[in-house]
């Protein structure tokens, strides 16, 4: 469990994270998004202790992160995948790791067959590719089996089998009761990944809330129609709801009508339906409605 | 003519080169400062006003390099090579603007050099540029400063490591060079055809050897003569430079 | 349109491209997909005319990129956005840039607000963040106005607002009738972005297709229906020999017929329906189908 209460950063005049307080629970994958400058890796440093917070606390498990006895054993973090001397072997890395919190040998290995490095454990580290390294940098926070895990952009650089791997093995280190925070930028990726959401914009907090929920809030629902008499349909929905044309095909976007509503006016009017599918929001709808005001580069169409 | 902007334009928008030109200058007219203001037993000569430019020399083949080698540390190499696939037209204009600022700065080292002899020198009678050997003296460092230039900057395009282009360049010319000369028997005729000894001819090799104090060295004239030494300087850095411009070419990028 | 034909790269012994023969047309984007290892970079950079062919060819509009004149103008590339001098401005990047295919410096301007960079053209590009990076690259790629595009791994770095971005430029540039083709491995974010698919698999050619066909084609394809006569439409489906899983009283799961059919037996017997919903596997689900054994590194697959 993560708690952090009022946590503030400022460097000089600028505000990086302004009064932040949320709390990560065990045992479900936990999303932080926020746009560009938002202060998710400084918040995420401040978790560490590697940054100091100009006021407020943030606790791993009732703990200052700088009072941890072997932080190693409770905290698995992965922040950036290039924090390893290139002239290292991945697995001498991990072995100065394992050794400054008095983590046996045979746990290197353990973690090493674990990313699928085993084969490549000699070779020095700068020789990796993104993927490889993210792998290695995963490997590192394993090593400690902790309870809690934080990880910037997993997925960075990782390739399709990768990315699916660290899916779905987040997704078991949270079934076996432990706490993942996971910081990225990918929404159609967190949709998948994280159950809860931590969403912040320019250093304060816009949402703490189930994915779920999150989307059901911000995002709307429509209802994709298709039929052979689509023109008939049209007029009659058009009396319901709005309706528009579908962008990829031959098919109407209700907006603010119930399928099941649909459904039966098709079959009052005798009409035949192809499909009649309710699509929900995505995340990335939703996201972009929230953070509207916080974006650091806005780019022009 | 618009490559030589673009390879301008490159060069000038970083610091290195800047950095570089001054140390030249400040290497070498510094240097002969230093020389000329405690010379005091003769007249001092107009090749003593030159002696430093070796320094500079070096500089700038460091310089010329990394206007080559920092292309492919950062991979704008590629994004050239995607602009003008041809390749060579651009090694060539980066080469063309390389040598005119080595000779420019090579104008500035010698004339510099001479001037600040001119200036803190007890005895300067000698220094006046009269013969066309003394011209050539003074403003024959531009020359092998452009030519330096253009071989370090093949080196460059064929190793492609800053690391290791400067190495080869230094070692070679400050090291094996000298080294050379030990071998016995045959020593001393390769290194009268390694080329920054002949380029050095072509500097101080003068005909005409009364303008040489005595203990300053043996101002001979190599194998070939003044022009001549010039002229085989050039050719092995056209040659190698040539010779990385084939490289590229074939070479994945 | 970029054609690749009998394309191969050898390194030594190692085939890293292996008689690759794919199309990628104008007006749509075209994902090129592949795991680690499986030569998409090489056969990106064997099109721009960095890397030579060990045999086989690929043309640009007709064309081998080193015989375009002024190619800028015709192909625009990002393959890395660290292809920058760390302490050159942005703005003296595109500057050199523009000037080598002779293109005017007012559109050095032009193209840095299209990124939403004006603010920052004069910082050294090293101290860039690389979501600027990755804009800075994209600027460089749009300079010429060019008619075919590539684009390795674009919205690696960009934000989520950065992404969406490029998605929808992306799918902008391919509506105007220009070539866009965009490798990436955010299987998730590609099904978003690509209308077509060009996949590779240890350098040799798995699939060329549209995106939907080749999620309909390596995935089970089944509907989920949901109405309050159930049981009648689902006795109707299995009379017609279509496999019908109940789920619920009201919800059930046919396969083997498509939604169109199922609407029309519905409508013929007169059950309202609430639900007719297709479901279509995933792109990831697909790819990790047809790629399974030509992966680099397979990580171990079971926990501590």
């Amino acid at each position: 469990m993560i708690e952090a209460t009022g946590l503030t950063k400022h460097y000089g005049a600028t505000k990086a994270v302004e009064d932040l307080s949320f709390t990560v629970s065990p045992g479900r994958v936990t999303g932080f998004l926020g746009p560009n400058g938002a202060g998710k890796s400084t918040t995420m440093r401040m978790i560490l202790g590697l940054d100091r917070p100009t006021s407020g606390t943030v606790l791993i498990d009732g703990k200052n992160y700088l009072d941890l006895h072997r932080p190693l054993d409770r905290v698995g973090a992965l922040l950036d995948a290039k924090w390893v001397h290139p002239n290292r072997s991945a697995r001498a890395h991990l072995q100065w790791l394992a050794r400054s919190n008095g983590i046996p040998d045979r746990r290197v290995d353990e973690v090493l067959d674990l990313v699928g490095l085993t084969r490549v454990a000699k070779r020095r580290a700068g020789g990796f590719s993104l993927g490889m390294s993210q792998r290695l940098g995963i490997a590192g926070t394993l090593l400690g089996d902790p309870d809690v895990l934080l990880f910037d952009e997993p997925v960075n650089g990782l390739d399709p089998e990768g990315i699916l791997w660290i899916r779905q093995f987040m997704h078991r280190l949270a079934d076996e009761g432990r706490t993942v925070f996971v910081s990225s930028h990918l929404l159609s990726e967190m949709a998948q990944t994280a159950q809860d959401l931590i969403v912040i914009g320019r250093g304060r907090l816009i949402a703490q809330t189930s994915t779920r929920q999150f989307i059901e809030d911000a995002a709307e629902d429509t209802v994709k129609v298709r039929s052979p008499q689509l023109d008939r349909l049209r007029e009659l929905l058009a009396e319901h709801g709005r309706v528009s044309e579908s962008a990829t095909d031959a098919a109407l976007v209700v907006h603010g009508v119930e399928a099941s509503a649909i459904g039966e006016l098709a079959a009052r009017h005798g009409i035949t339906l192809h499909e009649l599918s309710p699509q929900l929001g995505s995340l990335e709808e939703a996201f972009m409605q929230l953070t509207k005001e916080s974006v650091e580069y806005h780019a022009h169409d | 003519m618009t490559l030589l902007a673009v390879e301008r334009i490159k060069l000038f928008t970083t610091r290195s080169p800047w950095w570089c030109m001054l140390l030249a200058l400040f290497l070498t007219i510094g240097l002969t400062a230093v020389i000329a203001a405690n010379w005091n037993n003769a007249p001092m000569p107009v090749l003593g006003a030159v002696y430093t430019h070796t320094f500079g020399l070096y500089v700038i083949m460091v310089m010329a390099a990394l206007a080559v080698t920092t292309e492919y540390r950062f991979g704008t190499i590629k994004a050239t090579f995607l602009a003008v696939p041809d390749r060579v037209s651009p090694l060539i204009a980066k080469a063309v603007v390389v040598a005119l600022l080595a000779g420019l700065v090579g104008e500035a080292v010698g004339f510099g050099s001479w001037a600040a002899s001119w200036l803190l020198a007890d005895d300067n009678s000698q220094l006046a540029l009269t013969t066309a050997n003394d011209w050539r003296h003074v403003a024959g460092v531009g020359l092998v400063y452009a030519a330096g230039a253009v071989l370090a900057l093949g080196v460059g395009a064929l190793v492609r490591q800053t690391a290791g282009a400067v190495s080869i360049v230094l070692v070679f010319a400050l090291v094996l060079e000298s080294v050379v000369g030990l071998i016995p028997n045959i020593g001393d005729d390769i290194q009268k055809w390694m080329p920054f000894t002949v380029a050095s001819k072509f500097i101080f090799g003068d005909p005409d050897a009364s303008g040489m104090p005595d203990g300053a060295g043996p101002p001979v004239v190599g194998e070939l003569s003044p022009w001549g030494s010039f002229g085989y300087f050039a050719a092995i850095s056209l040659a190698v430079f040539i010779i990385s411009l084939v490289v590229v070419k074939k070479r994945d990028a | 349109m970029i054609e690749a034909i009998g394309l191969t790269k050898r390194y030594g012994n190692t085939v890293a491209v292996d008689n690759l023969s794919f199309t990628v047309a104008p007006g749509r984007v075209t994902g090129f997909l592949g795991p680690n290892g499986a030569g998409k970079s090489t056969t990106m950079r064997m099109i721009l005319g960095l890397d030579r062919p060990s045999s086989g060819k690929v043309l640009i509009d007709g064309k081998p990129y080193g015989s375009l004149d002024r190619p800028l103008r015709t192909v625009g590339a990002l393959l890395d956005a660290k292809w920058v001098h760390p302490n050159r401005s942005a703005k003296a990047h595109l500057q050199w840039l523009a000037k080598t295919n002779g293109l005017p410096s007012r559109r050095v301007d032009e193209v840095l607000d299209l990124v939403g960079l004006t603010k920052v053209a004069k910082r050294r590009a090293g101290g860039f963040s690389l979501g600027m990076s990755q804009r800075l690259g994209i600027a460089g790629a749009l300079l010429g106005d060019p008619k075919v595009l590539l684009f390795d791994e674009p919205v690696n770095g960009l934000d989520p607002e950065g992404i969406l971005w490029i998605r929808q430029f992306m799918q902008g540039l391919a509506a105007e009738g220009r070539t866009v083709l965009v490798s990436s491995h955010l299987l998730s974010e590609m099904a978003l972005t690509a209308t077509d698919l060009v996949v590779i698999g240890r350098g040799r050619l798995i699939s060329q297709s549209s995106t939907t066909e080749f999620v309909e084609r390596s995935t089970e394809n089944t509907v989920r229906v949901r109405s309050p006569h159930a049981d009648k439409l689902g006795a109707l489906l299995v009379d017609k020999g279509f496999t019908v899983r109940e789920d619920t009283d009201t919800s059930l799961t046919v396969s083997g017929a498509t939604s169109d059919q199922i609407g029309d037996i519905a409508a013929s017997a007169g059950v309202v329906l609430h639900e007719l919903s297709p479901q279509r596997g995933s792109l990831e689900e697909a790819f990790m189908q047809l790629t399974g054994d030509s992966v680099e590194y397979h990580a171990a697959e079971t926990g501590k």
